[in-house]
């Protein structure tokens, strides 16, 4: 695994503690409160979904944690360690994959390392990012070329370049049809495992927050809480019509105040 | 599939055919040149225009040209296909240049002097070229000084006007006072600040070319997609790499918009501007024969000044489509 081969040996993953976390938003003259004392600990090498209703302040938790914005009230730890900027061992992929249309591929994949000065030592690692995704082909197309699922693993290619310690993903295949939805969650899957990072997912999809996370936390309405925190111990691959699995999807819907019969 | 393959086959039959058959378009066209070329020296002018034969010459080779062309387009391949495209433009020209020749010189319904047939614009550049080529000259070193200085200027402004919320509180107000007042408008002031007259028509035309790039730089960075910098930003990129990497390329677009009325413009007060104590330029040159009501010298001017015009417009429209492929199928 190229990706790996660093001259420095880093920890792949690392731990995020949220600690007693609010955040609001200054809407119109009104104070919009999103997150109410979330308390989290996520584990180095974890797989983590955080599941709500919509709006519920479930991609808030992910700016605050990628370092985009500071919280009102609490504290998130990157292995102990405040968040307070942005950094490229946290990054966060969009719902929407958010090339820069400017850019081919490979030069979009290569932003996070050209940022920080790394390009000229380390351009194969964006050929092994593109290796990894079955992107390589596509090194020279420009983003208005690919399909909605190319444009995301070229987005998540461009996570991956940088070693990301912690990859946080705000409903990355909320755009994508189902098939191509189904294959992206299996290459996600396939990518953690190898490369071993720590995930935390944002998903509104029950079905893929069982089959993909660790721990699936479960948030209220908006401002948000956590209502429940189902742990999944099966270990992958997972089907989807494991029995058990069947039973937390039911258990899941419950808590989202759902009747499972849908 | 088998209409796809008859379609096919008749498409083949059809081109095959077209290579054996003359070009009509062209003959009709090399009539017209040539009626044109004959009623230029067979019949006399009413005032004598001079360089009649020349135009004459001109246009019978270009009938000649025509005729040769009407035989062998087929076989020129792409270059065929492009004078082929153009073909009825050719017919058009031709009987433009019949129409124009006897409505002004032949039969003097469109008297001299404000008047001039086809070869009185012919006899300025046979009579006043090497001056004319001066005046283009130093037209366009007048033109790029101001126009690139200009552009240079509008474009950094309009950077910082579109990243800093500063620099847009005191400065988008400004911009947008002095943005409709006409450049020309500036004429007197400029005349105290700067040292000499030809400084001052520089400035005049970098002022008409700064303030549409300026304005159209800063919208084009203010409404860059805030995602990119989100994405940017937590990939490790830095302010300065915002500004240069994501902001720039993001607003190429809009900038490209603001040169090009960057041009128009610059090219509008090109004229005044060579007429503070200009010696020689195109603009200096029309106002000059306009005093003394040499009108084929100005209109023959005018056709110089589009020309070069149209030259650069196609010249930023290559440079936007080499920069700005990646728009394809965007817009």
């Amino acid at each position: 695994m190229a990706l790996a081969n660093e001259a420095v040996a880093r920890p792949r993953s690392v731990s995020l503690d949220v600690h007693a976390v609010s955040h609001a938003y200054d809407l119109e003259g009104r104070v919009l409160d999103v997150l109410d004392g979330i308390e989290l600990a996520v584990r180095p090498g974890e797989f983590v979904a955080l599941l709500g209703p919509s709006g519920s302040g479930k991609s808030t938790l992910l700016r605050l944690a990628a370092g985009l914005e500071r919280p009102r009230a609490g504290a998130l730890l990157e292995d102990g360690q405040p968040i307070t900027a942005p950094d490229p061992s946290r990054i966060l992929v969009f719902q929407d994959p958010t090339l820069f249309p400017w850019r081919t591929v490979w030069w979009n994949v290569a932003t996070g390392l050209e940022a920080r000065g790394l390009l000229a030592k380390h351009r194969h690692r964006v050929d092994d990012a593109l290796a990894l995704v079955k992107l390589e082909t596509f090194a020279n197309a420009y983003p208005h070329q690919l399909s909605g699922g190319m444009a995301q693993r070229v987005a998540i290619a461009r996570a991956l370049v940088n070693d990301p310690q912690l990859l946080l993903l705000d409903e990355p295949f909320g755009k994508l049809d189902s098939l191509t939805r189904l294959s992206m969650q299996n290459e996600l899957l396939s990518l953690w495992q190898k490369v071993g990072f720590t995930a935390l997912l944002v998903t509104h999809d029950v079905e893929e927050a069982l089959l993909l996370a660790n721990r699936v936390i479960v948030f209220s309405d908006r401002p948000a809480r956590i209502v429940a925190e189902i742990a999944v111990d099966k270990p992958h691959p997972r089907r989807r019509d494991d029995p058990e699995l069947v039973e937390l999807r039911r258990a899941v819907l419950a808590t989202l105040g759902i009747s499972a019969d849908v | 599939m088998t209409d796809a393959i008859q379609a096919l086959g008749s498409g083949g039959y059809a081109s095959a055919e077209s290579a054996a058959r003359i070009w009509k378009a062209g003959l009709y066209a090399a009539l017209a040149w040539a009626a044109t070329a004959v009623v230029t020296v067979a019949l006399p002018d009413v005032v004598p225009w001079g360089s009649a034969g020349l135009f004459a010459a001109i246009t019978g080779a270009g009938a000649a040209i025509l005729t040769v062309l009407a035989f062998s387009v087929s076989r020129l391949g792409k270059a065929g296909e492009r004078i082929i495209y153009y073909g009825p433009w050719f017919i058009a020209l031709g009987i433009w240049f019949l129409l124009w020749e006897v409505s002004t010189a032949k039969l003097g319904w469109l008297p001299k002097p404000f008047f001039s047939p086809p070869h009185g614009l012919l006899n300025v550049y046979v009579v006043d070229g090497p001056r004319l080529l001066v005046c283009i000259l130093y037209t366009l070193r007048l033109w790029g000084l101001g126009f690139f200085s200009g552009i240079a200027v509008g474009f950094i402004a309009g950077v910082a006007l579109g990243w800093s919320a500063r620099v847009n509180y005191w400065g988008m107000p400004v911009l947008k006072l002095i943005g409709p007042v006409p450049a020309t408008a500036w004429i007197p002031a400029t005349f105290y600040f700067f040292p000499t007259t030809f400084a001052a028509s520089i400035f005049i035309v970098a002022l008409s070319a700064g303030i549409p790039v300026a304005i159209l730089t800063a919208s084009g960075v203010s409404s860059v997609n805030r995602a990119f910098y989100d994405v940017a930003r937590t990939l490790g990129a830095d302010n300065r790499y915002l500004v240069f990497k994501i902001a720039i390329p993001a607003s190429l677009p809009h900038v490209f918009v603001g040169l090009f009325m960057a041009l128009y413009y610059s090219f509008a007060v090109l004229v005044v501007a060579e007429m503070l104590g200009a010696k020689y330029g195109l603009g200096w040159y029309i106002q000059f024969q306009q005093a003394y009501s040499g009108y084929a010298n100005v209109y023959a001017t005018l056709i110089i000044m589009s020309v070069i015009c149209a030259g650069i417009i196609k010249l930023l429209f290559v440079a936007r489509d080499r920069l700005l492929g990646w728009q394809k199928g965007i817009l």
